[in-house]
């Protein structure tokens, strides 16, 4: 049985850089202890030799020739940029002044 | 006009144009006319490309009148699924985050219709960011199903299988990460294809789950969606997954419509207790037709499949989680809370609050407990195995027969609203779609009538090894063949719309 608390939902929130509200934040402490009980039973499978899989055909590792190739088109990328500045992105503050 | 353009397949239309007994640009023209005239009923589209796609069909009719060599499917119309990025196009993958942005390239997959031809008409709706079963988590409209208006039309390509199944396009691109394209054709009585998973590039489908994303057609016929396949299949160096082979023939198998000497297994695990009664029915009938078609049918056991919707509930939400962290306002799509005194962390934490819908957050936060300290070896690691013994079954279960089915999903469509507040009753829809997403196998669905106790239509899976996606296509055309007429047919004159 996997407990939630509101800390560690607001935790995770943070982590995944998501503002959240008490009424959203109860709500998903619900649900996710719902489907984390549904997803437990995975833990019963004897798995451990078992190698992880990814790939239909399990590709791995493909490698290219270094060469130049044209990019996208530098005024198209900007136009749909949020906010631009001098042809670059313009971004909020990164660092705190304290 | 004597004839309704709208109702005829895409190899017909195709053929239609190259003998000049149409023009393409009718053709296309026809279709916008009914989308206009009745999808304000239905809202599949999000948004209609009127003038580039009339264009493209005159340059199409310019091609035929020099007698140059066309594209099987040269001049056909095709509704596009909005998670495929199209340059100059709006692409909002149903998502409030993406609203008004225009893409400054072209995916693989519409850089291929393009060079084929192939007509797009517009962008289709589908779940945000295709995480869904019913495409009521899109932000922008609540699509509904031709059959009945107040059913869902799968999803979360819903509004790709909505449009095919009310004749605004013959073709439409749906994206398939745990059966967003068969379960949506399945409820909606046509036809869907998972590809073998590297088969079809990912090129700028925009990512929910890496490992497991593949597009593939949505169609009424069977032999439209080998046409389809063919056309957007193929090695493209821009995807790291994309498989450097081709697959034999799909059209070609589909044209067979002979099951002698094919051995196909049912899925022992996958039916019974808890499935609609007419969805079973409809099934057990239709193993009925594969023997009577001259195939062997043996029941066959995949043990692991029964762990399939914890796996993919852990593996998917994982990969989300990470995937969609490149929403966060900074370089394109919405930007919340910038008034010059906010830092970049309270602006990515403020967007990504208002431009992710409820389910999208869920999802993210599942994928980051899932991958965080402490529970990643319990939870991400321990799904991988099992995603390992789930392919092993399949490959056990090949050695014996040459595909496998079951039922699509384990009803018909439900009512607009019946799940919404329930994720664990929605993510039930994909129980018998998940083992060959996980697997990276193809799969098809192709409608076996209506159910009875709900006049609902029912979708039989065909499941293949990798690589063999023709296997698909022969039994699906047998099946198909064996009906006498398509099941989609019954609805169109469209009496629920006009």
């Amino acid at each position: 049985m996997s407990k939630i608390t509101p800390e560690a939902l607001k935790h995770l929130a943070k982590l995944a850089r998501l503002e959240l509200t008490e009424a959203e934040l109860a709500m998903y402490a619900t649900q996710l202890e719902i489907i984390l009980d549904s997803v437990d039973k995975i833990r019963e499978v004897a798995a451990g030799d078992v190698k992880p899989m990814s790939h239909a055909v399990g590709l791995t590792n493909v490698f290219r020739e270094d060469v130049i190739r044209p990019s996208l088109d530098r005024a198209e990328v900007l136009s749909q940029a949020p906010a631009t500045e001098a042809n670059r992105f313009r971004v909020p503050r990164i660092l705190n002044e304290d | 006009m004597s004839e309704d353009l709208t109702t005829f397949s895409a190899q017909q239309l195709a053929a239609k144009i190259k003998n000049k007994d149409v023009t393409a640009s009718e053709v296309t023209q026809a279709h916008f006319d009914r989308i206009e005239k009745l999808d304000k009923k239905i809202e599949s589209f999000l948004y209609l490309d009127k003038a580039a796609a009339l264009e493209q069909a005159k340059r199409v009719d310019k091609k035929v009148a020099k007698n140059e060599t066309l594209s099987p499917l040269a001049g056909v119309p095709l509704a596009l699924k909005d998670v495929m990025t199209q340059r100059g196009v709006p692409t909002t993958c149903g998502s409030k985050i993406l609203e008004n942005w225009r893409p400054p390239y072209d995916s693989t997959v519409v850089k291929r219709l393009k060079e084929n031809d192939v007509i797009i008409l517009g962008k289709v709706n589908m779940d945000e960011f295709a995480m869904g079963s019913s495409t009521e988590n899109s932000a922008y409209q609540k699509t509904k199903n031709p059959w009945d208006l107040s059913r869902i039309p799968g999803g979360s390509s819903g509004g790709s299988s909505a449009a095919v199944a009310s004749f605004f396009a013959p073709l439409a691109i749906g994206t398939d990460t745990g059966g967003s394209i068969r379960q949506p054709a399945a409820v909606c009585g046509i036809v869907g294809t998972k590809p073998t998973y590297g088969t079809v590039s990912r090129y700028g489908l925009i990512a929910f789950a890496s490992s497991l994303d593949q597009a593939g057609p949505i169609t009424r016929s069977v032999m439209d969606a080998a046409l389809l396949n063919e056309v957007i299949a193929g090695y493209d160096p821009l995807d790291s997954t994309s498989i450097n082979q081709s697959t034999a023939s799909l059209v070609a198998a589909a044209n067979t419509k002979d099951l002698k000497g094919m051995k196909i297994g049912v899925i022992k695990e996958l039916g019974g207790e808890g499935w609609q009664e007419g969805v079973v029915a409809n099934f057990n009938q239709s193993i009925e037709t594969l023997k009577q078609l001259g195939a062997e049918v043996v029941e066959i056991s995949l043990p692991h499949s029964l762990y399939a919707l914890a796996v993919y509930y852990l593996i998917a939400p994982s990969e989300a989680s990470s995937n969609l962290a490149r929403f966060d306002g900074m370089r394109y799509g919405l930007r919340v809370g910038d008034n010059g005194e906010k830092d970049v962390e309270a602006v990515m934490n403020l967007t990504r609050a208002q431009g992710f819908g409820p389910e999208v957050k869920r999802r993210i936060i599942l994928g980051t407990y899932a991958l965080s300290t402490g529970y990643y070896d319990a939870y991400y690691g321990q799904a991988q195995k099992v995603r390992g013994l789930i392919a092993e079954d399949f490959k056990a279960a090949f050695e014996k027969v040459d595909v496998l089915v079951s039922p699509t999903s384990p009803t018909t469509a439900w009512k607009l609203g019946e799940r919404v507040d329930n994720p664990l009753a929605m993510y039930l829809a994909d129980l018998a779609t998940l083992p060959p997403s996980l697997a990276g196998v193809p799969a098809i669905s192709v409608p076996i009538g209506l159910a009875k106790e709900d006049q609902m239509p029912v979708g039989l899976q065909i499941i293949a090894p990798a690589m063999q996606d023709h296997k698909n296509y022969q039994v699906a055309s047998a099946i198909e063949a064996a009906q006498g007429g398509l099941l989609i047919d019954q609805i169109k004159d469209l009496a629920s719309l006009v």
